[in-house]
């Protein structure tokens, strides 16, 4: 559990440094254990698996916008667990379940399982991209689905550079945001 | 969508960040909202304009301080709080600790005072104007602070509304201690406390809604 804990910190850093490749090996290990985590937590509610999916792909979307809030110097497990239960406390109470009252939990518990059977989230990424104002979706569209760098993509569509990264950054809050602003509606 | 496909999106190009601007922005919401609270007082409701004599000085000072003791451990907290998982960090019993201290100086300095004379000290000329004034001076910082500390992400909204109205109610308090002209302990302990009391309890029912992200 310890060398867990090492070991994703370690990840996390240099991802906030903006190693991509240790940022994409944090992102998958930690989305096997959110799906273990909520599928274990929703299915005791009679929750299927693609709610534990849209869950782990909020979680996940939250935990990118949110990087900032990390403090480097703090553990990680307990950061990651609190965003976890948050948007899994949040999901129950907009969808109208009785179970509010969720176990006392460690921060372990986020790594107690892995799970890596993939379901697909009832999301759609490109719907949700649609709905973006049409220069964060292009932003998006270029440096993260094409893989352009930015300034490549900055050069493509008339912007500076500056103006990509801040497009891509509030078009990935917006895109999270937008589901939990679904949410709030049901 | 598949989660793959996600992990790939946010994880291509990924953007180096740093976190201490967080921190930075709760602090300057903090400073922003006193000067906003001092503006407000001093423009709409005026200075208290016995501030000529020492004797006067004094009191008026121990107002600010007195709300201080409280503002300052509560804005720590509220800064830890605004992460997520901040709420397990934060033993609320500590910032407790000013309330009593206040509350037990006013029960000594009544002690002290024939009880004849407690309607007087207690409900002074400006009682309602302190009721009313506190808390709706207290709307401009809260809604400044709300806004920064929704961005940290914090986890406990609940508590950490409670601290947002707990801090904005002392920041409120300490701009109108500069029109307030009303300076026995038992009175600051008792409108003072309740309307700072007040706006906590206010932003402890308001955070699931508005610090919701």
């Amino acid at each position: 559990m310890v060398a867990n804990e090492a070991e994703l910190r370690g990840l996390m850093r240099a991802g906030l440094r903006g190693d991509a490749a240790a940022y994409r090996v944090l992102l998958s290990r930690l989305s096997a254990n959110l799906r273990a985590y909520y599928k274990g937590r929703l299915s005791r509610i009679g929750r299927s698996a693609t709610e534990a999916e849209d869950l782990t792909q909020e979680a996940l979307m939250a935990i990118h916008a949110r990087r900032h809030t990390y403090d480097p110097t703090a553990p990680l497990l307990p950061w990651v667990h609190a965003i976890a239960r948050y948007k899994l406390i949040d999901h129950l109470r907009h969808t109208h379940a009785s179970m509010l009252d969720l176990p006392i939990e460690n921060a372990e518990d986020i790594i107690a399982h892995d799970d890596n059977v993939s379901a697909e989230s009832a999301y759609d990424l490109k719907k949700l991209l649609d709905n973006l104002p049409t220069k964060m979706r292009r932003a998006i569209e270029l440096t993260k689905l094409e893989g352009l760098s930015v300034a490549e993509a900055a050069s493509q569509c008339n912007m500076s550079e500056s103006d990509v990264k801040i497009s891509v950054h509030r078009g990935l809050k917006a895109l999270g945001a937008a589901i939990t602003r679904k949410k709030a509606l049901l | 969508m598949r989660t793959d496909d996600l992990i790939e999106l946010l994880s291509t190009n990924v953007e180096p960040v740093d976190h201490r601007p967080t921190v930075r922005n709760i602090r300057m919401a903090i400073v922003a909202g006193i000067l906003a609270a001092l503006t407000i007082v001093l423009s709409v409701l005026g200075p208290r304009g016995d501030l000529t004599s020492l004797g006067n000085f004094i009191p008026a000072i121990f107002k600010v301080a007195a709300t201080a003791i409280i503002l300052i451990p509560a804005s720590i907290y509220l800064i830890k709080l605004s992460h997520p998982g901040g709420e397990h960090k934060t033993p609320v019993i500590l910032v407790l600790f000013p309330f009593i201290a206040v509350i037990v100086l006013a029960v000594l300095s009544l002690a002290s005072t024939p009880s004849s004379h407690w309607q007087g000290v207690i409900l002074s000329d400006a009682w309602l104007e302190c009721v009313i004034s506190i808390p709706l001076i207290a709307i401009v910082p809260f809604a400044v602070i709300t806004w920064t500390v929704r961005q940290m992400a914090p986890t406990d909204l609940a508590r950490t509304g409670a601290f947002v109205g707990l801090v904005a109610g002392c920041i409120s308090a300490i701009g109108y201690a500069f029109h307030c002209v009303d300076d026995s302990v038992p009175f600051i302990a008792l409108w003072y406390g309740g309307t700072i009391a007040l706006c906590t309890f206010a932003g402890w029912r308001l955070g699931p809604k508005i610090l919701r992200w």
